[in-house]
């Protein structure tokens, strides 16, 4: 059994379709991450998935049931964390996590057990109003781990944070997925995240999802291989160099990007070439198609604007 | 023991007294309320006038130039008069320049009060001054009511427990309410198995207590500053208490049912609590009111809780004879409550 199975689920506000028919299946244990930009639509999908909203249309079942008649069982599987909560501000981060877990008729010891996960021990007296960013998204996170939750939805976990504590995030929700065998949906704006945690990645615009698949399988699919970005001090003549796809020059023939099947085999025959036309590299970039590489391919827009 | 229903109350209780701002409006500012307008209309200090007095020359005895003398001590309202020695021209000159408004003309064995006719108070002086000196002659005597329950300060307290109930809900539970919407901790929260009813009864109870503590401490310090008495039923005071903090619970989650602007919300608690604070005779009577308005006045639920806090000090009411305003209060808070959940937004 699917652990969450949607079904041609839409949401409209007013004029806007923010979720647009859509359908997604999610097994047991598997990490998806929904990758967009802002109003994509992910708060809102996630946030039908949590009960919070309803769809317009369409139907939504969390281990087989929905949420009308069930939210109390539903309540005990899902742990989430909302886009940007914010706490009581004169309570501190251990009576925080009490009063959340006593909502689970959990014991206070599962409070030390959560401090420890996400390590918030040395913070455990501070008033959640001088909690930096990174640590409000912790703690934001210990609530959703409290119950021991099967299912995590968890809507920008990491909006926000130095790319230290987005990594320190990373591993304890790995930690979760190796030992609990959780099964996640994480939006972000942040295709490293998406890459390094999840094996499947859909990838969401104006209400639909646009692509999806692992990282592999969307660069195959969809992308055109790896990147050459390249800053000449003169025009170049590329003629001659084989396993060129496509360019995208910002000054023609001179500064730009150059779409290629195999960096490997392309980038020798260039600097062959710039040597033999007399020309010097200013800078020079070789990577893999990201995923916003990719989203611009497929949109003409960024991922985060 | 880790008690969802515990646990709401402390973390109510913690968020009061963590911030001291709250504390100094809540408890400190209507003792001090009480304490300056207690003094201010319950014990008036002593008036003042100037009058002048014109001797009949005729009589033939030693003069003096001045003299100070205070009447009317009996009636809780003395006035110090000071005495000028003057001729009459003197006298009708400093009354065209407002300098005094009443001299005293001797003539033989009479004596003469002329008052300015624009000052309706120095008739009051003349009769004191004229009581004074008469003492013996007269039957008449004056004695001002001083007993307890006929004070303003009597009067004030009871009105400040009620106005105490209603803020403490409107504020700490609407306010409350939609601070929590604002936060998103209101949707947080109830994507958790807590229960909505759990969630309401903690805030009601946390009220209750905190104040219960509020008022105590008012009533305490009127009873050893003013001398205050509890007249009535303990019971019927903890009763209408009840009823009270029931009725504008359910009036602020009405209140905070919609809104997550704290702007709105602000705007809303005003226009429901500024009107009864006026219109419910807390620090003045409402029956200077005109007569048309009074059906209204009386129905307001402040007014019925003030009126029956009032009673019950001064007049001494039981139980029995508040249960009408405490019918009224309970089915209030039972209406308020049922249409305020049920338009209530916790997402
Ligand atoms: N309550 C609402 N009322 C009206 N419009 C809404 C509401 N919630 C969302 N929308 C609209 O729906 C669209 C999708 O919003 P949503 O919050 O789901 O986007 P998102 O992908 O989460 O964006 P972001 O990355 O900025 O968080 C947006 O155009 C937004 O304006
Ligand atoms: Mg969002």
């Amino acid at each position: 059994m699917p652990v969450i199975e949607i079904k041609n689920v839409s949401k409209t506000f007013k004029t806007v379709k923010a979720v647009n028919e859509l359908s997604l299946t999610i097994n047991q244990g598997e990490f998806v991450a929904l990758l967009g930009p802002n109003g994509a639509g992910k708060t809102t999908l996630i946030e039908m998935i949590e009960g919070i909203q309803s769809p317009d249309k369409g139907e939504i079942h969390i281990m087989g049931k929905t949420w009308k008649g069930h939210a109390h069982e539903l309540h005990h599987l899902i742990g989430l964390s909302l886009q940007e909560t914010k706490f009581i501000d004169k309570l501190n981060t251990e009576e925080t996590l009490n009063l959340f877990g006593s909502f689970y008729n959990l014991p206070k010891s599962r409070t030390e057990e959560v401090l420890d996960m996400v390590n918030l021990q040395a913070k455990r007296k501070t008033f959640t109003v001088n909690l930096s960013g990174g640590q409000r998204q912790r703690l934001a996170l210990g609530i959703a781990l409290l119950n021991n939750p099967k299912i995590l939805l968890l809507d920008e976990p990491t909006t926000g944070l130095d790319p230290g504590a987005r990594r320190e995030l990373w591993y304890i929700l790995e930690k979760l997925k190796k030992e609990y065998n959780t099964t996640m949906i994480l939006t972000t704006h942040y295709m490293e995240e998406a890459e390094y945690l999840c094996e499947r990645i859909l990838i969401m615009d104006k209400g639909r999802f646009i692509a999806e698949g692992t990282l592999n399988e969307l660069t195959q699919k969809h992308g055109e291989g790896e990147i050459i970005e390249i800053n000449l001090d003169k025009e170049i003549n590329l003629s001659g160099i084989s396993g060129i796809k496509k360019t995208n020059w910002e000054i023609p023939n001179q500064k730009g990007r150059i779409y290629v099947d195999n960096i490997a085999e392309t980038l020798p025959a260039l600097t062959a070439i710039t040597s033999t036309q007399n020309i010097k590299i200013l800078e020079l970039e070789c990577r893999r198609m990201t995923l916003d590489d990719l989203f611009i391919s497929m949109t003409g827009r960024h991922l985060h604007e | 023991m880790n008690n969802s229903l515990y646990q709401i109350i402390v973390i109510q209780f913690k968020s009061f007294f963590r911030e001291p701002a709250i504390l100094f409006w809540a408890v400190l500012f209507p003792i001090l309320m009480a304490w300056v307008l207690g003094i201010a209309f319950t014990e008036k200090g002593e008036g003042n006038a100037t009058v002048y007095f014109i001797y009949d020359l005729r009589k033939s005895r030693s003069l003096e130039k001045e003299r100070t003398e205070t009447f009317g001590k009996e009636t809780g309202n003395p006035v110090k008069v000071k005495f000028l020695y003057k001729s009459k021209e003197e006298a009708l000159e400093a009354v065209k320049k407002g300098e005094i408004s009443l001299f005293i003309e001797e003539k033989g064995d009479s004596l003469i009060y002329n008052f300015d006719p624009a000052n309706a108070e120095v008739q009051l002086t003349h009769l004191l001054i004229d009581k004074g000196w008469n003492k013996n002659a007269s039957r008449s005597r004056m004695a001002a009511l001083t007993t307890r329950g006929t004070r303003y300060i009597d009067f004030l307290i009871p009105g400040l427990i009620a106005l105490g109930i209603m803020n403490t809900c409107l504020w700490g539970i609407g306010w409350n309410l939609i601070e929590l919407r604002m936060k998103k901790l209101l949707r947080r929260m109830v994507a958790t198995p807590m229960k909505k009813s759990t969630f309401m009864f903690a805030l009601m109870i946390t009220r209750i207590i905190l104040s219960g503590f509020e008022s105590v401490l008012l009533f305490l310090f009127a009873y050893m500053y003013f001398d205050m008495q509890l007249e009535g039923s303990l019971l019927a005071l903890l009763l209408i208490y009840l009823g009270g903090i029931f009725a504008f619970s359910g009036i602020a989650i009405i209140v905070a049912s919609r809104t997550s602007s704290s702007q709105v919300g602000n705007g809303l608690i005003n226009f429901v609590s500024l009107p009864m604070m006026v219109l419910s005779g807390i620090f003045f009577n409402y029956h200077n009111f005109p007569d048309w308005a009074m059906p209204v006045i009386k129905s307001m639920p402040l007014t019925v809780l003030a009126d029956s806090i009032r009673s019950i000090f001064i007049e001494g009411y039981s139980v029995t004879e508040i249960l009408i305003p405490l019918l009224i209060l309970f089915i209030t808070g039972a209406i308020t409550y049922i249409i305020g959940l049920r338009i209530f937004k916790w997402y």
